[in-house]
């Protein structure tokens, strides 16, 4: 063996070294967690790749304005707040190990997120188990908020599926007259919620279906189940699915040259929808919480400052995502404020006695109840379709 | 009659796919024994590149399309190359993992360059709808098969016909053998899994005008087509592409007379039950293995 070995011996004296380094490493540990508390922290979890990026990026958009906006106020408590965010890539246990790395290590006071139902019920028990308020500005899963707990740490400003299932149920009866819609969702549990709002919703009215179909993200051809629909005498269709899915729904009734009115979940909103859909897209008219309808509205000017790729309207698709998330986070800075803390229960306690803040989409006066967790209400939706890609309301 | 003219029309488009898709696994099963689980994120490649070429360089379609299919075929090289051969050499399975991981990677490459929105290939063919018997049709849902069965008759020239062909057939009968006659085995081998992955590709440039362009979108074709190979008993070209046939038109028809809730159920169980009845499939033959 040579006697200039590369790799230094094993010494007494290179042993206490190491170990007082570890030790040294391990002190200076706590100083960067106190560091840390110079901000109050919020964390995203969120699809911020995959499918529904868009919408991602929609809801970091909407955080970041409102933070932008209360840190030149001054912060909460006297301090900054700070996004923290993290991926779940649509993936319900990647969300939850995102949302417990947030609270455990990163010592949020807030999660935010949720974009896909699936993820969100995920995330559900652990924030109500952690005492972590967890606010939803997109997934509409009617069970995320209306999840059993006794003391619900859960919170949405968002569209809720039993509502939006009234809502979209309204305007096909309303403006098509429809006697019998069919109904072709995606399958999973947001497809799932939907189907028993929808039940519902005509149950009410006395209404029969023409069928209750489901199909998969990644179904090419939905012409059979479509098919059967209108074999049943369908006279109008529900539709509860994301972008990609729904343009695969327009593609396949384009095929069969079926022209049937199209109430849709808000699922479109969500990206490239006119690119994927084709022209024949704007046949679907799909509910939104918020819209831009004017390039020199404040909030937008404000949005093209900080966000320098936003160019035109067509670039803030989905408006809902940037305004749900940007009245969260002012709806979660407020509560922490009154409730003088980062404690999850006092945070919580104060979430039911805010009011007075002016959102993008409203004003919020008591927005929370013990009973009903959702900021919004049916008489906040808007119909709204794609035009050449931008999303313009429908007014008539 | 719509319910079957739809259900005929969906089956036969759909079956067509995994068919050629199949015919890759069938392929690199024959000339090696091996197959590459990464066959669906090579459909996935042959889509987005050809998205790339075409809508992103404006390349025209005719030069495009070919390049990205040789494109895929140099993946499936690389493929052989890294995650199989040195395997294989050493007798070990792990290549079946080592593709799976591979597909992975590719996957996830390809999130981070092309990006995360679901795109659209735009073809002329998916612009106006034809009906026929009642129910509307693509011409691209026509073109689907007369690619895959003109794929099919044209590999099988291939091997008939040329020098090269019959050399790959060669080795598909007796490794040894062909080896002492002189054939360079090891670059059949390697072909195999470059014509699969042209295959594959060449599946996903039909498909996308159909579908979406996104990062995950052959992974349930790489599965299905996977279990139409099994099925096809993955001995012979022809009866894997009528496996993948019928498996499309029972797809279909189960989804159109059942509902889409059973689809998967009913089908997959089916495949089990065929497999039961007929381990080595539905046109395979038993393996005779000499000892």
């Amino acid at each position: 063996m040579s006697a200039y070995s590369p790799i230094p011996k094993l010494t007494r004296r290179a042993a206490l070294l190491g170990a007082a380094a570890v030790l040294m490493l391990a002190s200076a540990l706590p100083v960067t967690a106190v560091r840390a508390e110079d901000t109050v922290k919020l964390g995203l979890v969120a699809a911020l790749s995959g499918q529904s990026a868009k919408s991602g990026e929609a809801i970091t958009r909407g955080i970041t304005l409102a933070i932008d906006k209360i840190n030149a106020e001054g912060g909460v408590l006297g301090k900054p707040l700070e996004l923290v965010s993290r991926d779940d890539e649509s993936n319900p246990g990647k969300g939850l190990v995102a949302a417990r790395e947030l609270a455990q290590r990163e010592g949020v006071a807030a999660l935010i997120g949720g974009l896909d139902t699936p993820v969100s019920l995920a995330i559900v028990p652990f924030a109500n188990q952690q005492k972590i308020p967890f606010v939803g500005p997109w997934a509409a899963g009617t069970p995320i908020t209306k999840n059993g707990a006794e003391e619900n740490y859960v919170f949405r400003v968002s569209a809720v599926d039993e509502y939006v299932d009234e809502a979209i149920t309204e305007y096909l009866v309303k403006k098509y007259g429809a006697k019998k819609p069919g109904m072709i969702l995606i399958n999973n549990p947001w497809g799932e919620s939907n189907e028993k709002g929808l039940l519902k919703a005509l149950e009410k009215r006395s209404m029969p279906n023409a069928g209750i179909e489901k199909f998969e993200s990644n179904d090419v051809d939905v012409v059979p189940q479509l098919t059967r629909l209108k074999e049943n005498g369908a006279d109008s269709l529900f539709v509860v699915a994301n972008v990609a899915p729904t343009a695969q729904v327009v593609k396949s009734l384009d095929r069969m040259g079926w022209d049937v009115p199209i109430s849709s979940h808000w699922g479109p909103a969500g990206g490239r929808f006119t690119e994927l859909a084709g022209a024949s897209g704007e046949k679907v008219h799909f509910i939104q919480t918020y819209l831009f309808t004017d390039a020199s509205s404040p909030m937008f000017v404000k949005l093209q400052e900080k966000f320098p790729e936003i160019k035109t309207l067509a670039d803030v698709t989905p408006a809902t995502g940037i305004a749900n998330a940007y009245d969260a986070t002012l709806l979660i800075a407020a509560a922490i404020e009154k409730a003088g803390s980062t404690e999850g229960p006092a945070v919580r306690q104060a979430m039911y006695e805010i009011s007075g803040i002016e959102g993008m989409i409203k004003t919020y006066d008591k927005p929370f109840t013990p009973d009903d967790q959702d900021a919004l209400g049916p008489e906040d939706y808007t119909f709204a379709k794609f035009v050449e890609g931008e999303i313009i309301p429908i007014t008539d | 009659m719509t319910l079957l003219m739809a259900a005929l029309i969906t089956g036969i488009g759909l079956g067509s796919m995994y068919g050629l898709i199949a015919l890759g696994f069938q392929i690199t099963y024959s000339v090696s024994s091996k197959v590459n689980f990464a066959q669906g994120s090579m459909v996935m490649l042959g889509a987005v590149l050809g998205f790339v070429f075409c809508q992103q360089y404006g390349m025209p379609v005719i030069l495009g399309y070919p390049l990205a299919i040789l494109c895929c075929g140099v993946m499936g090289v690389l493929v052989e190359f890294f995650l199989v051969r040195p395997f294989a050499v050493r007798n070990s399975e792990a290549w079946l993992m080592a593709t799976v991981a591979g597909g992975i990677l590719l996957d996830n490459a390809v999130l981070f360059t092309f990006g995360n929105e679901p795109r659209t290939l735009p073809s002329v063919l998916v612009e106006d709808s034809w009906n026929i018997l009642g129910s509307g049709v693509y011409p691209q849902q026509i073109l689907i098969p007369i690619a895959a069965i003109g794929v099919a008759l044209g590999l099988h020239a291939l091997f008939r016909h040329t020098r090269q062909g019959r050399a790959l057939l060669a080795v598909v009968q007796n490794q040894t053998a062909a080896k002492l006659m002189g054939i360079n085995t090891t670059v059949m081998v390697t072909g195999s899994f470059a014509i699969s992955s042209m295959l594959a590709g060449c599946a996903g440039l039909l498909i996308a005008p159909l579908f979406s362009v996104h990062s995950d979108m052959g992974t349930l074709f790489g599965l299905k087509a996977f279990a139409v190979a099994i099925l096809g008993g993955m001995t012979s070209a022809y009866s894997v592409m009528l496996a993948g046939f019928i498996y499309g038109m029972v797809e279909a028809a189960v989804t159109t007379y059942l509902g889409s809730s059973y689809t998967f159920i009913v089908v997959f169980a089916l495949v089990i039950a065929v497999l039961t009845i007929k381990p080595s499939g539905l046109f395979g033959r038993a393996a005779i293995k000499k000892v």
